[in-house]
């Protein structure tokens, strides 16, 4: 395999994002002008934040073809992480000086990261013996706990760590020394640096020795190990990294929408980030920016352009069309917008 | 299960036809008797220690455990449509909930077109529900999953997804996001009557659930077992080529297993949506907590996942007495995980036929 084979597209889409975001940043405002208000900074950053997300759940299910309905769960710890230890920092006998230094935020994304893939990590040594099916189920499961968990203030709602149902409010912006980066113009370059380096991270992962074992196993667990790939060791690793780059997502989407609550990261949206994945075709890392950008695209459109053109129609109808195109999607385009010909559907959905 | 006394070799065991597989992976895992012995009774200790702490007694323990079975009857419903689904067509259905949800939201729109009183009304206003959810069910099998029937089962599973949010999303635009009132079924009223036995409060629709929950699971099984077309389905979940050749129609078997399952949920909902308030969005839960019993019965098995229903209702039953308000619906994820771990064939014999 030729060194970097990948390296020419990234480039290329790494170009891409710095154009648009230097446009954005020297005329805000523009992308919105020539696309009549569908694509808007801010649904750029949300596709950078969700492609994050992506690399590491088509890791997990287009690559090592172990699903999880869950994902959801881990971008919710690491957004809960980053809040709890910022607005909460005094509550938590965290001293001012600290909390309040500019690498403070960046510490917390950090060690929230470390420790969401740590929890992966022991979760996934016990749950990943399941197969199939069962494995999809028990990550649905987990990502439910996970969510009432947060809900429920962790049991202990005295201390109100995590706000119950209403979150917390008032995240604050990332500093790089004195100054803050934001407005969104600002923010979009930390988001997008982000999602290129998961998909660097992603497709080097892919692309090495561990990549190739994680095909194996996505073929034939029985085959891989017998050819000396330690399996379940290999999927805790991937269902761990997958945890950590959600936990960054996370992270980063605190700081971005300044306020967090626990319905964003409950059952529904595990399974918009398993759409999403599935638009963009899930054995591809290519796939993550593209899924994340089409699901994105595709229910502004509806919001602005299509309802809007119908005035007896209100955004209510909005879910119906959701969900009739994802049908349709489906139906018709089952491999997604990329697929690699080299793995065609995932082990579990073959059975 | 033990051997049965009229063995002909007493002293020897025989080996049955399910009896576990002699290997080293077989014996690393203790029994299911063992886990389930022993999750059992450190469960009943974490109720009794919880409960000794509230001040219960015989009576509220009695109280919880009947409630439970309420609930757990939707709950076995719900399941029972899962597994009819999977059997036949091998797909998890996610719009399970959606049907469960269209039950009570058609019939209090039918009973309300039919003037909003009397008890005929109501019973062919629920009839014409569960009519009518078994013809969306069925219009979403012919329309989505099999026309894709080729595709892999990750691609049909999110079809059901994107289904089931079409449906809710359909749900919220026609009634709008506020809670429906559906008239008990005994009293015709909002307010139920209540029976006093022995020392615990029973709701006159409880019986209703019960009965008309039992009534259905009968019809279930007499359907499955004493008709051709209920053969038919049964062989299409044991061999779907086999029954193709023996010339089975094993679409139109698909089909008939979605209008099975638009029949169970609606039923379900319709008989709790009195002593709850059916609301567009009802669905989500009760469609995974049936999912989660109907794991727990195996996901293959009926006897299983009515099982699953009245046992997970019950143990959810007495957890929310016990605990936080918020937590209750902790217990049933916890449980999936703990089940799946512990014995993801299943709980009862035979439930991997």
């Amino acid at each position: 395999m030729t060194a970097r084979a990948w390296a020419g597209t990234w480039f290329l889409a790494a170009a891409g994002v710095a154009v648009v975001g230097a446009v954005e940043l020297a005329w805000p405002g523009t992308a919105a002008r020539l696309t009549r208000g569908l694509v808007s900074t801010d649904l750029l950053i949300r596709a950078g934040l969700f492609t994050v997300v992506l690399v590491g759940l088509n890791l997990l299910m287009g690559y090592a073809g172990q699903a999880s309905l869950g994902q959801a769960a881990f971008y919710g710890l690491g957004a809960f992480a980053s809040a709890i230890f910022t607005v909460r920092a005094q509550a938590l006998g965290i001293p001012a000086s600290v909390a309040g230094a500019w690498w403070w935020p960046w510490l917390v994304m950090l060690l929230a990261a470390v420790a969401v893939g740590a929890f992966a990590l022991a979760v996934g040594w016990v749950i990943l013996r399941l197969r199939g099916h069962y494995l999809a189920m028990a990550t649905l499961g987990l990502g439910i706990i996970v969510y009432i968990v947060l809900r429920e203030n962790l049991g202990m709602p005295h201390l109100n760590l995590t706000g119950g149902f209403d979150g917390i409010v008032g995240v604050p912006r990332l500093r790089v020394g004195g100054a803050e980066l934001w407005p969104v113009q600002v923010y979009y370059f930390v988001v997008w640096a982000a999602a290129l380096a998961s998909m660097a991270l992603g497709l080097n992962v892919v692309h090495s020795p561990a990549g190739r074992a994680l095909r194996a196993l996505h073929g034939s667990e029985l085959a891989a190990e017998s050819v000396g790939v330690d399996v379940g060791r290999l999927k805790a690793q991937i269902f761990a990294l997958s945890a950590a780059l959600a936990s960054v997502a996370g992270s980063l989407y605190a700081h971005f929408q300044a306020a967090v609550v626990p319905d964003t990261f409950g059952f529904v949206p595990s399974l918009e980030l398993v759409v999403m994945s599935a638009v963009g075709g899930m054995s591809s890392i290519w796939g993550a920016p593209l899924g994340a950008l089409a699901v994105l695209l595709l229910e502004q459109l509806l919001r602005t352009h299509v309802l809007g053109l119908v005035p007896a129609v209100s955004g209510e109808l909005e879910p119906v069309v959701f969900g009739l195109v994802l049908v349709v999607i489906m139906m018709f385009w089952p491999a997604g917008l990329v697929s690699s010909r080299r793995v065609q559907g995932t082990a579990w959905a073959s059975r | 299960m033990a051997e049965p006394a009229t063995t002909e070799l007493p002293a020897r065991t025989v080996p049955g036809p399910r009896g576990p597989a002699p290997g080293a992976f077989a014996a690393r895992r203790p029994s299911s008797r063992v886990v389930l012995g022993t999750a059992s009774a450190v469960l009943l200790l974490v109720f009794w220690a919880l409960g000794r702490r509230l001040g219960y007694g015989l009576s509220e323990y009695l109280q919880l455990l009947v409630d439970g079975t309420v609930t757990g009857s939707v709950y076995a419903l719900v399941a029972v449509g899962f597994v009819v689904v999977y059997r036949v067509t091998g797909v998890i259905n996610f719009a399970q909930g959606a049907f469960v949800m269209l039950g009570p939201m058609l019939a209090i729109t039918f009973f309300r077109a039919l003037g909003g009183s009397g008890g005929l009304a109501l019973a062919a206003a629920a009839a014409a529900a569960v009519l009518a959810t078994a013809l969306v069910a069925t219009a979403v099998h012919r329309l989505t999953l099999h026309p894709a029937r080729a595709a892999s089962a990750l691609t049909r599973i999110i079809i059901t997804v994107g289904v089931y949010i079409a449906l809710q999303g359909l749900a919220l635009r026609v009634w709008g996001p506020r809670p429906y009132v559906m008239p008990a079924f005994s009293t015709l009223h909002m307010a139920d009557r209540f029976l006093e036995v022995g020392g615990v409060t029973l709701q006159a629709q409880s019986l209703w659930v019960w009965g008309l929950g039992l009534l259905t699971v009968v019809g279930l099984v007499v359907f499955f077992e004493h008709t051709l077309v209920g053969k038919a389905m049964r062989a299409c979940a044991v061999n779907r080529t086999a029954a193709r050749l023996m010339g089975i129609r094993v679409d139109r078997m698909a089909t008939l297993a979605f209008a099975l399952a638009g029949v169970l949920g609606a039923v379900g909902g319709i008989v709790l949506a009195p002593s709850t308030r059916p609301t567009y969005d009802m669905g989500l839960d009760l469609g995974l907590k049936g999912f989660v019993a109907a794991i727990a019965g195996g996901l293959v098995s009926l006897p299983g996942a009515v099982a699953g229903g009245l046992v997970l209702g019950v143990l959810e039953s007495l957890w929310a007495g016990v605990t936080v308000a918020g937590f209750k619906d902790l217990f049933a994820f916890v449980m999936l995980i703990l089940l799946l771990l512990a014995r993801p064939q299943g709980w009862l014999e035979g439930g991997h036929e």
